[in-house]
């Protein structure tokens, strides 16, 4: 196993714009999706009654026990309209939203009662009491912990391999199979990867001081 | 609107917490503009009486009527039916309440803390209630600290501030529950004093649940003294306090002075 600098450097460019066109996309627009979807989720096990509550409780554990990969394969081809990327943010985004829901559930049941009480005897409506009161207290826990569940969902993307879409790893596995050289491609999507996540994760760390009171 | 109308009624007023039965079939009214304070050992049922007319907790059996109109349910063909929360909501707004823990929304400055009810609930202008918010901080002596962050200030401050709040909305009524209770004791003299202004100047009525006996002396038309979920006996505070009729409040008293 050697090393060759040359075929590292030509390699790149296409690593770069599969990072760039899918990893990157399917990473952001999935965590939009996830952060969104995971405060309704988590809103409604709180305000919905009992009955749908558990509900939607069930459904939450049931997307989170089950293998991401058998949920991309399982949209991919339930509904053959859908691009590989397509089903890539929406699969993810999902996902990865019931993990986000419990994230924002502990941060929202972190506000001391006194709080929602003193919304109460203001007569605050739920919208304000959600938006003015609740949130802006809880989301200062719960920021963090979505940044890393972000990151987690970024390291999670090379399972669109399973749907073929074109997300960095299978492109460097593609590179490998016409070249039969897999050590540079790997490499420099691992480092690619390492590059991306490692200053998120100190970003993360810094806006969660920031956002201590 | 007649003025003989009890500004609050509890009619065989029941609440429970599992097998623990607080209140009774309790039953007092309060009058318009009148200051009442309840006291008696804990655990009676004073904090619960508060919590009930604020809705944070719910009734077991019996009314709560509000100036005529019942809270939470009311009685129909003979049948005790909740009202909807709509109509609730109506009511609740006319109470007020100050917690033992302040409660003060620490994401918001002082000031904002006093507008949000006004402006989302009152309907009003911000520029109106932000008007009338500095002049209650002012009557609270905290004007200056109106741009500050609750947690920057001390905990009789921040009281200070949750009495601001609740007279934003210019409550009829008004709950102080254990106002002074999470306070330093050099902290405490401020906190009573902005209450005796506003008992002074306003025509609010106030149910009161506190241990400084002289200021529910002084400020109170009545004393009502609790214990097992009833009244025991409720007068003048002159009279409660030197003079009352049952041995219980009696050791109560001698307990506590």
């Amino acid at each position: 196993m050697s090393w060759d600098w040359e075929f590292a450097i030509d390699v790149l460019p296409q690593l770069l714009e599969a990072f760039l066109r899918v990893t990157l996309v399917v990473t952001v627009v999935g965590s939009i999706t996830a952060a969104v979807l995971g405060l309704i989720w988590a809103i409604g096990l709180r305000s919905l009654p009992p009955v749908p509550a558990k509900a939607l409780a069930w459904v939450l554990d049931f997307i989170r026990m089950t293998p991401l990969p058998v949920q991309l394969l399982f949209l991919y081809y339930a509904v053959p309209t859908l691009s590989a990327l397509q089903v890539g943010i929406i699969i993810i985004g999902i996902h990865y939203s019931t993990y986000m829901a419990e994230s924002y559930r502990a941060g929202i049941d972190s506000i001391p009662k006194g709080q929602w009480e003193a919304t109460r005897a203001l007569s605050l409506p739920a919208s304000r009491t959600w938006r003015a009161v609740i949130l802006p207290q809880a989301l200062r826990a719960t920021i963090p912990s979505l940044g890393n569940w972000a990151i987690a969902m970024f390291k999670d993307t090379p399972f669109l391999i399973f749907i073929a879409a074109p997300e960095m790893v299978s492109v460097a596995r593609n590179i490998g199979g016409n070249t039969f050289r897999y050590v540079e491609p790997f490499t420099i999507a691992g480092l690619i990867f390492l590059a991306a996540s490692y200053p998120t994760a100190i970003l993360m760390r810094k806006l969660e001081n920031r956002l201590a009171y | 609107m007649p003025t003989n109308q009890p500004i609050i009624r509890f009619q065989d007023v029941v609440k429970k917490f599992g097998p623990t039965t607080v209140l009774d079939g309790l039953n007092f009214d309060v009058a318009r503009g009148e200051r009442v304070t309840l006291i008696g050992p804990s655990g009676s049922g004073k904090t619960t009486i508060l919590r009930l007319l604020m809705t944070l907790e719910e009734l077991t059996d019996g009314y709560i009527y509000v100036d005529g109109e019942p809270l939470t349910h009311e009685e129909r063909n003979g049948r005790r039916v909740a009202r909807r929360p709509k109509d609730v909501s109506k009511i609740r707004r006319r109470i007020g309440m100050v917690f033992q823990q302040f409660n003060l929304f620490p994401n918001m400055r002082v000031i904002e803390n006093v507008i949000e009810a006004p402006v989302h609930v009152l309907g009003k202008s911000k520029d109106e209630a932000r008007e009338e918010g500095y002049r209650l901080l002012d009557q609270v002596g905290l004007k200056h600290r109106a741009e500050h962050h609750p947690l920057q200030l001390s905990g009789g401050q921040q009281q200070r501030v949750a009495i601001a709040r609740a007279l934003a909305m210019s409550p009829e009524i008004l709950l102080l529950d254990e106002v002074t209770s999470a306070l330093d004791p050099e902290l405490v003299g401020d906190v009573l004093a902005v209450l005796r202004e506003v008992a002074e100047n306003t025509d609010i009525s106030m149910l009161i649940v506190t241990h400084e006996m002289q200021f529910a002396r002084d400020v109170s038309h009545s004393v009502m003294m609790f214990d097992g979920g009833k009244v025991v006996e409720s007068g003048h505070p002159d009279k409660i306090f030197t003079n009352p009729d049952h041995e219980r409040t009696k050791t109560f008293l001698q307990a506590i002075l």
